[in-house]
């Protein structure tokens, strides 16, 4: 397939699961914020998505309101959820003859139907309903992929893109945590630290899956292992791994064995996941690394581009 | 005034009688009720047109006519073979001006009109295109004015455009009017595709072995025909690439592929010529493949249609059609031209303009229908202003007397009204010979009265039915 076409469909899968991870970032924070009068949980929410500088650069100060419209609306902000929005259709139009036409249709339907939204959409009241309304703009896309499309190269590039952006957006959310402070009254393992953790669970969509896996209450610990090393999680750093390093293995073995620094260094972090002990990950530092992790997940970003897209 | 379904008398004219039974017993909430669901079909699919100016929502529609344009068996076997003839001459020129230049000798053709026209590419002479074919697809505008009487306006040997509407415009039909459709006896459409993709490989380069590679090139996603471009592409199963996707190397062109680069046989090309390599032509062109013109002289590579094409559909070379096929076929022409008149020529000049009240005028170079003048329609300011204009260069102006475009009923805002129409019938050429889909795409001007069709201006489509029987 062209290299270029590789690109955009990586890009449009990127954009798509993007959108859905600010959307649940949205909805945790919201429910997060629901328990202080402070503007904490915003200012936190800007920090993991990576737009607190920018967001600065226009508002003098974080407020809940002006945080929200940036992140789920203002055109100004690239990962903003109409952004993403409006830049997966971009993608998915200069490649259409790459798409099934119900994919097309997933991605065109929402994005003329997302014009409509004006910003009255992103206000405190509203977002709940917004926020259902692009989850089930992801879910419609996502099963126009899995279930219509043919299992070649341009499957395995949306899955790229997919996985890639998931786990970056995994470790971010999981990091939201560390840069939230307690307030001073309240101790770690108090109400709110409880409810903070529960938040996070909520935006991956997981607290019944805690619930199955652990059978007890809510433990930060457990959150992490959950989130960074389940490989039944389908939203953990290890499943998503596994299918980043299996998904490259695929391309490399119908391009007649043909590999690069982008199969190694997936491959290196698979095994590290596969391999990895919760205890450790802690004793290093979960923001650390989580840092690390955003940070490898770029590289192998740019590696596969490298290799593939040019 | 030639009204297709009740012809001058008011009574229904025999391909139509279905069609005008079908339309008096459809209430007109029906009819806006599937018109509005062709609207939202056709935003859906994502068949939008990128409007140049007037602001606003830069992809736009262009509107779909319920009512479709019937054309008779006979009547089809008629224009199918005078475009067959027309295009055949048109390739013969081509292949003459950049070779042996006969026709110029023979002192059929100004010398002046064609080697001074920009149109002509130097760069041409001398190369053969292989299987003998410069315009692998040609769009012949026509217009009719009487039972029988068909004349050519234009034609267009560069890149017609408007063959994914003549296919969509009947899937539509169909989806809306499934038992209608199916008891009307219409001449199917839906192999355009695959002609085209054969007559594209029928004309790759000698040297290619086995299944030659076709690709489509677009300018991009902000081209006004880009759905077009995906369409043809997905519907020929070949891949649609842009300028930065092609590379030449050793005097070939690849593409450039996940798996590394890959060899390209034929080029089907929606750019057009000045963009295509900015080695050769505009520098600044960022659309284009560097070296791509002196691979396709050393033969590596077809381009369709082939460059320099454009000379044959110049409006002051037009008027030399008919001599053309004079000429080189050695038969009468079977559709007429429009009489016209060359402002460039002093006498008739002074006839375009003691005439404008009752001429359309054209820039010789212009297409889209910007920068025409309908003399009828235009008030006295406006002609007065264009009259300036032809004074001042009157070579860039063609006149022809307005014809009275035969109307067809359509559905508007009011109910069912007769409107103007054309026909743009598609032409493939391929060394293995000349396809002419049945119909082509009809072009209607949605205002009262207009006849300026474009969808530039205003203009909507109808699906075109060529009957069976």
């Amino acid at each position: 397939m062209l290299a270029r076409a590789a690109d955009s469909i990586f890009w449009l899968a990127r954009y798509m699961e993007r959108m859905d991870n600010v959307a649940r970032l949205l909805e945790a924070t919201q429910s997060m914020s629901g328990m202080s009068e402070s503007a904490e949980e915003w200012r936190s929410a800007l920090v993991a998505s990576g737009c607190d500088e920018t967001y600065l650069e226009k508002h003098a100060e974080v407020t809940p309101e002006k945080a929200l419209l940036y992140l789920a609306y203002d055109p100004d902000n690239p990962s903003a959820i109409m952004s993403c929005l409006d830049r997966a259709r971009t993608n998915a139009r200069s490649m259409r003859t790459a798409l099934t036409s119900d994919m097309w249709d997933a991605v065109n339907g929402s994005w003329l139907e997302g014009r409509h939204l004006k910003a009255s959409a992103f206000t405190p009241e509203r977002i709940g309903e917004t926020i259902d309304w692009v989850k089930t703009v992801g879910n419609r896309f996502y099963g126009a992929y899995a279930g219509t499309m043919l299992r070649n190269e341009i499957y395995w590039f949306a899955r790229l893109g997919t996985f890639i952006e998931r786990a970056d957006n995994t470790a971010r959310i999981l990091d939201v945590k560390f840069h939230l402070l307690l307030p001073q009254d309240e101790g770690v393992g108090g109400a709110v630290d409880y409810y903070q953790w529960t938040s996070i669970l909520r935006a991956v969509s997981a607290v019944r899956a805690y619930q199955w896996v652990y059978r007890t209450e809510v433990k930060p610990w457990n959150i992490a292992d959950l989130l960074i090393l389940r490989p039944e999680m389908p939203r953990s750093l290890r499943a998503c791994y596994d299918e980043i390093d299996a998904v490259l293995a695929q391309i490399a073995t119908s391009h007649t064995g043909r590999r690069g620094e982008c199969h190694r260094l997936a491959g290196a972090l698979a095994a590290q996941l596969r391999y990895g002990r919760i205890e450790d990950i802690f004793a290093r530092g979960l923001h650390e690394y989580l840092t690390d992790m955003v940070e490898r997940t770029g590289q192998l970003g740019v590696e596969i581009n490298a290799f593939y897209m040019r | 005034m030639f009204d297709e379904m009740y012809g001058s008398d008011g009574a229904p004219r025999a391909p139509y009688a279905a069609i005008a039974k079908w339309l008096e017993q459809q209430p007109l909430e029906t009819l806006r009720a599937k018109s509005d669901e062709a609207e939202r079909l056709f935003r859906r699919i994502g068949i939008t047109f990128a409007v140049y100016s007037g602001g606003g929502d830069t992809e736009r529609l262009i509107p779909y006519d319920l009512v479709p344009r019937v054309i008779a068996k006979q009547e089809w076997g008629f224009i199918e073979r005078g475009l067959k003839q027309r295009t055949r001459a048109l390739n013969a020129f081509l292949a003459d001006i950049y070779g042996a230049r006969e026709i110029i000798r023979a002192g059929k053709i100004p010398e002046a009109l064609v080697m001074l026209n920009p149109a002509f590419e130097a760069s041409m002479q001398g190369l053969a295109a292989p299987g003998g074919v410069y315009t692998h697809v040609a769009g012949i505008d026509l217009v009719r004015t009487g039972p029988d009487d068909f004349f050519v306006l234009e034609d267009n040997c560069r890149t017609p455009s408007g063959v994914s509407y003549m296919l969509e415009n009947r899937a539509v039909m169909m989806r809306l009017f499934p038992e209608f459709f199916a008891r009307s006896g219409v001449e199917p459409i839906a192999r355009y595709p695959e002609m085209l993709l054969r007559a594209l490989q029928s004309v790759a380069p000698r040297a290619c072995e086995g299944e030659p590679t076709v690709v489509v090139l677009t300018p991009g996603q902000f081209n006004s025909a880009y759905y077009e471009h995906t369409f043809l592409a997905d519907e020929m199963g070949v891949e649609l690439v842009e300028g930065a996707d092609l590379v030449v190397e050793d005097g070939a062109v690849f593409k450039r592929t996940t798996q590394g680069l890959q060899r390209v046989d034929v080029i089907y090309r929606r750019i057009d010529d000045a963009f295509l390599d900015p080695l050769t032509f505009r520098r600044d062109s960022a659309l284009g493949v560097a070296g791509l013109m002196a691979a396709y002289r050393k033969g590596t590579v077809t381009i369709a249609n082939a460059v320099g094409a454009g000379i044959a559909d110049d409006k002051a070379v037009y008027i030399y059609v008919p001599e053309m096929i004079r000429f080189y076929l050695g038969e009468d022409p079977l559709l007429k031209n429009v009489p016209t008149w060359q402002c460039g020529r002093e006498d008739e000049c002074g006839y375009v303009l003691d005439h404008l009240e009752e001429l359309v005028v054209k820039e010789a170079r212009g297409s889209g229908g910007y920068g025409m003048l309908v003399g009828p329609q235009a008030s006295t300011k406006e002609r007065a202003a264009f009259a300036q204009k032809i004074r001042a260069t009157p070579d860039a102006y063609i006149a022809q007397p307005t014809l009275s475009l035969s109307t067809c009923p359509t559905f508007v805002d009011s109910g069912v009204a007769p409107r103007h129409v054309d026909l743009r019938p598609f032409v493939l050429v391929g060394s293995n010979g000349i396809e002419v889909t049945p119909g082509g795409l009809t072009r209607v001007a949605l205002k009262e009265g207009s006849l300026v069709v474009n969808s530039s201006q205003g203009g909507g489509t109808k699906d075109t039915w060529v009957l069976r029987g």
